[in-house]
């Protein structure tokens, strides 16, 4: 039934720019009001900024009840002229893209609330960054042409650029800086591969070249060209995701990010990285992806152990997460290049996964840098005396991140490993090498900032978790307990798609050699 | 009734847990203590209609997840195996409920405590009941982590935190080889469901592993493991061994279990000494078809176990905290169960942790009411002398610890009088003989190590006794004015456990390991005498790899059935029939011993069965002598110190060793890479050296913050536009539709 009134309207469409026109409605309250009214359009931004997230997020939920699991294909596809020549708006979703459209759309509000208080400056534009932040990343997932993509999956960098330079820390241009460069080398190398790409597939289909991401992936490229083409992708998405050596823009941005910028930026961002991977790399370029696969295994193998250890070693609050980020993100990118059921979907799991508890962590962290504007562990120690509450949350969280089995960080985690083990046995050893390291430096930080006698004297007035932010941890806290104890309702959704694609794959494989 | 037993205390956990304010922790404690009853009393009868009605089910909660061939669900599994491990674990966590309303009367957080007693006794059931090795991987570290969170429950205690701490990342070293484990019997047999695997086993069907495309028998597919090649179920009990050793706290990962005693001692009766360090037996025991077939990771399994049991009995010897002392007996008590399943015993280990459940609980809270009576004094060189004070406690000490040397007097048709721990133990003796006696080395190996670890064991015992009990008091006088007696709630539970510690042994004697064990255990782990056949026959495999397991465990449940009567020619013939390549000889003799047990019990030479009780006798005296009769001597000879004294105080310097080593090195390496790797080397070559060559640009772009945004965004726009204008020039020039 959801499904019929869904047909009737563009949802993808919808619910991408949805959020954006409420960006719009806040910029008209500003435009038309007087200097005296500022406080009055700091509410009616949150609150305009509530609404339509939340509104984005029931359509989201609509498009996910809605959604048939059982289909392989792109699912409430719309198509309209837009450039020409190939390059039309394109838009779908299925069973690898659609659970990420939703991942953006949970998180937002979140965010929106999460910023209630802490953000006093400029709220408007803040929340108008934020809406368009959303509606870039919903469309980033929701794109079925490439130069809809790729305007999406850049132009996302924006809003985020915006958030950390205006409302971020003391350091934040140095954190933009490097951003910046990484970020726009991988975007140019993939920019060149999409022409190349687009030219490409002009020579072998018949209706001339084409942007059409559908069928692009039927375009079986020389594997010569995969190669150039991989590699050029893998630079932009290994960037994003981020990879080791690529890395060390995440800790930065992290640290200079306000709260609810690191939740979008762990939560969201650096999936589309493997979200990509699994768009264009794995279905597009299967030879370029078999032959380069033993060099993710060794750099994400070495994310995992290098990162952890480095976490371990951080002062600041965020930075520890922020490695840990790194760390989990190599297990996805494990799962996608074992190129086997369990592991590809143990990477989308453990990406959704993660966007949910690494958010969840930046949410603890902002809970406390709202009441000390510090983020030093040493400062800190012994606030379960004060804040019970907190306690329990900050150490479900912890749990999750340490993949203890009935959390969801569990399910990833395990289903990434046992993908890899098939493949290579060294990996999956490797990988569960970080299994226990993610148990030393999570429980480390959690135990200096949460256990002990409070000894700073600062912490003496510490006050527990509010009414807010109890409200904005609810909704994760069941995300990550029913997310381990009953996976199902995400990989029953991305089954489907998930085979198909490893079967397009196996048999480009078989084909080509 | 079986979904009750495990989600009451669950239940529980979240009441205490979640209300403690709107219900008090009055309320709190009787909830979750009530609830834990309940849950007891549903696994006795639980027990009873396993035991005797021969009800054995599965039930299935839920499914847990399932991708492709891999499914795991959430499933109530129950037969005999289960059923044993249901009693001792809400039991004991029942009676420590109880005792605990006494011992943390004075903490004010109580509601926290017992929260956390209930979600450890769910995840202990949960991993008792599972029917796949998931859940059970999910109950393992449900477990860990309700430890870890005891162990650190007063969290103001540095100390308590670094130990919880230890606890949990030494247990996730093991839970590195369990995971790994799941994998590899994933990647064997295409499932991890427990009936599935074992009769794959038991049938030696022929299985296709997932990197392979040809299937061959279960015991000759092999698994190529991190550049080596391995036979399937050999790495996987190993791996799986490595996850038991971390939970059991076998010598490499034990470091954490005499360390765990920093949390309140109701913890350490339940968690440290009666059920979760025995999950790693269980698991060995659960998976015995594996370890049947695998004689190298048995092996490993038996010799890990003796050197455990005999370590931490010499460490014991020279511990002055009380609890520690416990401790140490507690790891060195599991060695025993360990090394007992490696030579095939698989009854016996589920036999000694049955009963030692209930002693070692038991000299866990009366250690925990010395300390309680004592005001929180650990320190035996501050205790001496206190029996006219606590003169239940000292009874109830007095029975642990006769349980727990397994004093008794080996009189009779094999089976004798004496404390539980002593049909327990000698059973397990025996069976390490038995094993060597049969070509088993190690099995001769583990025979002597328990031997000495028996004379250690009731050395120390006394020695606990002695200076804590008897003698001249050396702590300050007025806790000793104080000393008293623990309340009734807190004795109530001592006395239960202690008609434990006096009767389960003879009680239960021949249901696990005498001649009723076959129809007790129903094949949930081989009967007495065909383990020890069972193991013959592994050794057997050793030496003529085509000599498969399915087939002797088929004969020797044949062998069984017409036991009394059969005899070592019919034994030998249906080998024979079989086409085992067995050494006959050998075979039948073991099929004749096995048919002769079943009349009337192992009859291992008069000295094997005297050897245990003359230690034990010996290890008293000496503790009488150096603690009793010569009060202060030990601590002379303690004092005078010695390598030998300081080696075995300070536990072979094993957390020196880990502490330079893996401690410092994860120190080290993560300095390294972040200051080396991450900071010199990626950032300066990467984007701070990209910003020093462009020195001129960095300067003017970092007096705008916003200024990188412009860049980047018109460069990205520009990219576009280039782009989508040469698309529409082209397309207009080749005139192709627009």
């Amino acid at each position: 039934m959801i499904r019929d009134l869904l047909s009737v309207v563009p949802i993808l469409s919808l619910i991408t720019f949805l959020p954006a026109i409420g960006a719009g409605m806040i910029l008209l309250t500003r435009a038309f009001a007087r200097a005296e009214d500022a406080p009055r359009i700091a509410v009616n931004a949150r609150y305009l900024a509530l609404f339509t997230s939340m509104a984005t997020l029931v359509l989201s939920v609509g498009l996910v009840l809605a959604f048939d699991a059982g289909e392989t294909g792109f699912q409430f596809v719309e198509e309209a002229e837009w450039l020409g020549a190939g390059v039309a708006y394109r838009m779908g979703v299925d069973g690898i893209s659609v659970l990420f459209v939703l991942l953006s759309a949970f998180l937002t509000p979140l965010c929106v609330l999460a910023s209630w208080r802490s953000i006093e400056e400029r709220v408007a534009e803040y929340m108008i960054a934020f809406l368009l932040l959303e509606t870039l990343m919903i469309g980033v997932f929701c794109a079925l042409d490439l130069i809809l993509f790729y305007l999406f999956f850049e132009g996302g960098l924006i809003p985020m650029f915006l958030i950390i330079g205006i409302w971020g820390g003391a350091n934040r241009v140095y954190a933009a800086f490097k951003f910046f460069l990484y970020t726009l080398l991988g975007s140019l190398l993939m920019l060149v591969a999409i022409i190349a790409m687009y030219i490409y597939s002009g020579t072998v289909l018949p209706e001339g070249p084409t942007m059409d991401i559908a069928a692009l992936q039927s375009v079986a490229f020389p594997e010569g060209l995969q190669f150039w083409l991989w590699l050029a992708f893998f630079a932009s998405f290994a960037v994003k995701l981020p990879m080791w050596p690529v890395h060390t823009w995440l800790p930065d941005a992290h640290v200079e990010a306000p709260t609810a910028g690191s939740v979008i930026l762990a939560g969201v961002l650096l999936k589309m990285g493997g979200y990509g991977l699994l768009r264009f790399s794995l279905p597009m370029f299967p030879d370029a992806s078999a032959f380069f696969a033993p060099m993710v295994f060794a750099l994400s193998v070495i994310a995992i152990v290098y990162t952890s250890l480095v976490a371990f070693r951080q002062e600041d609050i965020k930075k520890l997460i922020a490695y840990s980020s790194v760390a989990h993100m190599g297990f996805v990118t494990i799962g996608i290049f074992s190129m086997t059921e369990q592991g590809v979907q143990g990477a989308i799991f453990q990406m959704l996964s993660h966007g949910v508890i690494s958010g969840a962590l930046f949410l603890c962290v902002g809970v406390v840098y709202d009441r000390m504007h510090t983020r030093e562990i040493a400062f800190y120690g012994g606030l379960v005396n004060r804040m019970p509450v907190y306690a329990i949350i900050f150490m479900l969280f912890t749990m999750g991140n340490v993949g203890l089995p009935g959390t969801s960080g569990f399910i990833g985690e395990f289903l990434t490993m046992l993908g890899a083990f098939q493949v290579n046995t060294w990996v999956a050893a490797g990988a569960a090498l970080g299994v226990i390291l993610s148990a030393v430096y999570a429980l480390t930080l959690y135990r200096r900032v949460v256990f002990g006698e409070i000894t700073n004297e600062k912490l003496n007035a510490i006050d527990d978790v509010t009414t807010l932010e109890t409200v904005y941890f609810a909704p994760l806290v069941i995300a990550t307990i029913v997310l381990g104890v009953y996976p199902s309702i995400v990989t029953d959704m991305t089954a489907a798609s998930v085979n198909f694609l490893l079967d397009n794959v196996a048999f480009a494989l078989a084909s080509g050699s | 009734m079986y979904a009750a037993i495990v989600f009451l205390p669950l239940i529980g956990c979240l009441i205490a847990g979640l209300f403690r304010k709107q219900i008090g922790a009055r309320a709190a404690m009787f909830v979750t203590t009530g609830l834990l009853f309940v849950s007891a009393g549903l696994s006795i009868i639980t027990f009873a209609q396993v035991a005797w009605g021969g009800v054995e089910t599965q039930i299935v909660l839920l499914p847990w997840f399932s991708i492709g061939d891999f499914q795991a669900s959430w499933t109530i599994r129950v037969d005999m195996l289960t059923a044993v491990m249901l009693v001792v674990v809400t039991s004991v966590s029942s009676l420590v409920h109880l005792y605990s309303i006494g011992y943390m009367e004075e903490d004010p957080d109580q509601a926290r405590f017992f929260s956390y007693l209930s979600l450890f006794t769910f995840a202990m059931l949960m991993l008792v009941t599972a029917d796949d090795l998931l859940q059970l991987f999910f109950g393992w570290e449900g477990v860990g982590l309700a430890s870890y969170l005891l162990i650190g429950f007063w969290y103001k205690k540095p100390s308590a935190n670094a130990a919880a701490i230890k606890a949990f990342v030494t247990n996730r070293v093991g839970d590195f080889g369990f995971a790994l484990g799941v994998m590899a019997t994933f990647a064997v047999f295409g499932t991890i469901e427990f009936d599935a695997i074992f009769s794959a086993i038991a049938n030696d069907a022929a299985v296709t592993p997932l990197w392979s495309e040809q299937s061959s028998a279960v015991s000759e597919t092999s698994i190529s493991f991190l550049g080596m090649e391995f036979a399937a179920l050999e790495l996987i009990g190993f791996l799986l061994f490595i996850g038991a050793m971390g939970k059991s706290a076998q010598f490499f990962l034990h470091v954490w279990l005499p360390d765990a005693m920093e949390g309140p001692t109701p913890v350490s009766a339940l968690i440290h000494a009666a059920t979760m360090v025995t999950a790693g037996v269980f698991l060995v025991c659960r998976m015995w078809q594996v370890y049947d077939a695998a004689p190298y990771a048995s092996m490993l399994v038996t010799i890990i176990g003796a050197v455990t049991a005999l370590y931490a009995a010499t460490v014991g010897v020279a511990q002055n905290d009380i609890k520690r002392v416990v401790a140490y007996s507690t790891c060195s008590q599991l060695g025993y169960m360990f090394f007992a399943a490696g030579v095939g015993a698989y009854g016996a280990a589920m036999f000694h942790l049955f009963t030692h459940a209930f002693f070692k609980a038991l000299l866990f809270l009366g250690s925990g009411a010395v300390i309680h009576g004592l005001h929180h004094e650990q320190d035996m060189r501050l205790m001496g002398g206190v029996r006219s004070k606590m003169p239940w406690t000292w009874a109830m000490m007095i029975i642990g610890t006769l349980a727990l040397t397994g004093v008794g007097l080996p009189m009779g048709a094999g089976l004798g009088y004496g404390f539980s721990g002593f049909f327990s133990k000698d059973t397990i003796i025996e069976a390490a003989y038995f094993a060597g006696e049969a070509g088993n080395e190690v099995g001769m190996f583990a025979f002597w190590m328990g031997v000495i670890a028996a004379f250690l064991t009731s050395f120390y015992s006394w020695r606990l006794i002695f200076m804590t009990f008897h003698g001249r008091y050396r702590g300050p006088s007025e806790v000793l004015a104080h000393a008293h007696d623990a309340p009734w709630v807190m004795r109530a539970p001592l006395v239960i456990l202690s008609i434990g510690a006096l009767f389960a042994g003879a009680a239960f004697f021949s249901s696990f390991v005498g001649d009723r064990s076959e129809a007790f255990w129903r094949g949930s782990v081989p009967a007495a005498h065909a383990s020890a056949e069972g193991h013959g026959a592994a050794d057997a495999y050793l030496e003529q790899a085509d000599n498969t397991h399915a087939e002797d465990m088929q004969h020797e449940t044949d062998a069984s059935a017409a036991a009394p009567t059969v005899t070592a020619e019919e034994a030998e013939d249906e080998h024979s029939a079989g086409g085992a390549a067995a050494p006959h000889a050998v075979e039948a003799d073991h099929h004749a011993e096995a048919a002769d047990d079943h009349g009337g019990g192992h009859h291992p030479p008069e000295w094997v069965r005297w050897t245990p009780f003359g230690v034990t006798i010996a290890g008293f005296l000496i503790a009488v002598w150096a603690y009793l009769l010569n009060e202060g001597l030990g601590a002379r000879i303690a004092a005078r110190g010695g390598p030998l004294h300081a080696f075995l105080y300070n536990k072979w310097y094993f957390d020196q060793l880990y502490n330079a080593t893996l401690v410092r090195g994860a120190r080290g390496l993560g300095d390294l890479f972040w200051k080396g790797g991450d900071q010199k080397i990626i950032d300066g070559l990467g984007p701070n050296g990209v910003a020093a060559a462009a020195a001129f640009a960095g300067r003017r772009q970092s007096k705008s913050q916003t200024g990188y945004l412009y860049h980047y965004a018109f460069v990205m726009l520009l990219g576009v536009a280039a782009f989508a204008s040469w698309v529409l020039f082209t397309a207009s020039n080749s005139g192709a539709p627009s």
